[in-house]
């Protein structure tokens, strides 16, 4: 692209952001558009910082780990490819590279985080209908998971375990671990229809 | 490095996807992710599915000032951001005004303000492997480039190649950077960058995933 395309970019076809799909929105971010970035933090913040919490268990960290995951999603949005991942996982899948990065270096992970979930706050006023039932939709999904897939799952996901550290504390070998892993990841892809 | 058997890298795709690899097998892992089309593709689509996990919690809002803070910070983060061994070449009024209009214009046009802020005497020189060139000044020179933001634990390092030993001259983290190489260049050196563990070393392990010429 010139370097004028560039400049004017922001300016042609200009649409409520809004209006524009996830990766619409990226790779306005990729030109600079600092807008696009705050409507990127609207659509994704709350999901975003609610999975860091989930992770970090604690405020100021996950607020931490949601600001380093935005300002990568920043910088690299140029890197993007919307051929190879939906917005949505590109940027979560960053949320949740940060908060388990962090969580390893806190070493925070003393609590078993199937039996310690944060209290949940309650559906908030401002959440927005659809997020609660992207939810609903892959708790149910996850009771459909035959228990250790969906606990390897959750101890990987949220708890921020490795599979080694996974296959310790299960005592099970390594193998049964990936295993688990992959045929859960599997599974729950099939259950949750694409939105 | 050991490298691990074809068959047991490919079961590395579902804990990659949840992020739950080791730091050493997380870069093995993505190495070979280079090569390999079919894994890229497995990681994908299992992706999609850890990514559905982010849905199910329950977890708290974010303070109403979340928002601001990172939008504060993104207006006021500059691509350069060198690691302080040396001070800069050119004046510090002059790396505000190129950072402010980097993000608009491009990296090219970037490297070309900064060339023009510095004077004369110095060459500029294309990079091989990734966007950027190199500013050679004398003995001193800096690398403008842009990397991919670097795995966890790991740091770009450059190093100045002059015969058959590389000699460390800087860490940088990833993003559009300009970083003052430590280490004084001469004709016919080689600048270099790989990617290394956390707090960089002493001799290079990675792959060269830049070089130019002086």
């Amino acid at each position: 692209m010139s370097e004028y395309a560039f400049a004017l970019a922001p300016l042609i076809g200009r649409r409520r952001l809004t209006q524009r799909s996830d990766e619409e929105l990226l790779e306005a971010i990729a030109s600079g558009d600092h807008d696009a970035l705050g409507a990127l933090y609207d659509r994704f913040g709350r999901v975003a910082y609610g999975l860091a919490f989930r992770v970090l268990r604690d405020q100021e960290l996950a607020e931490d780990a949601v600001q380093e995951a935005f300002l990568a999603v920043w910088r690299s949005a140029e890197g993007y490819r919307r051929e190879r991942a939906k917005a949505a996982t590109w940027v979560l899948t960053l949320v949740h590279r940060r908060a388990v990065d962090l969580v390893r270096r806190e070493d925070r992970r003393r609590g078993d985080p199937l039996d310690e979930a944060p209290e949940a706050g309650g559906p908030t006023v401002d959440e927005e209908a659809d997020l609660r039932d992207k939810r609903t939709a892959v708790q149910a999904a996850l009771t459909q998971l035959p228990p250790d897939q969906r606990q390897a799952l959750e101890l990987a996901y949220y708890g921020g375990f490795t599979q080694s550290e996974l296959a310790e504390r299960l005592g099970v070998p390594l193998g049964t671990v990936k295993s688990r892993m992959f045929a859960g990841l599997a599974r729950l892809r099939e259950l949750v229809p694409d939105t | 490095m050991m490298r691990m058997a074809q068959p047991e890298l490919h079961d590395l795709a579902a804990a990659y996807a949840l992020n739950a690899l080791d730091p050493e097998d997380r870069w093995t892992y993505e190495r070979h992710l280079d090569t390999c089309d079919d894994c890229r593709e497995e990681v994908a689509s299992l992706r999609e599915g850890a990514a559905q996990l982010a849905y199910a919690q329950e977890g708290p809002a974010p303070r109403p000032e979340l928002r601001e803070r990172i939008l504060r910070a993104a207006r006021e983060e500059r691509p350069p951001e060198v690691v302080p061994f040396r001070r800069w070449l050119f004046p510090v009024t002059a790396v505000a005004a190129v950072a402010a209009s980097f993000a608009a214009i491009g990296l090219g046009l970037w490297a070309n303000s900064l060339r023009d802020n510095q004077g004369g005497g110095q060459r500029v020189v294309a990079v091989n492997g990734a966007p950027g060139q190199l500013i050679v000044s004398g003995a001193e020179a800096q690398l403008v480039v842009c990397f991919d933001e670097a795995p966890a634990n790991k740091t770009y390092e450059a190093w100045v190649i002059d015969g058959k030993t590389p000699r460390p001259a800087g860490l940088f983290a990833g993003g559009c950077r300009t970083v003052t190489l430590t280490h004084p260049v001469q004709d016919g050196s080689t600048v270099a960058v790989t990617l290394e563990n956390e707090g960089g070393a002493e001799t290079p392990h990675g792959d060269i995933l830049a070089s130019a010429s002086v």
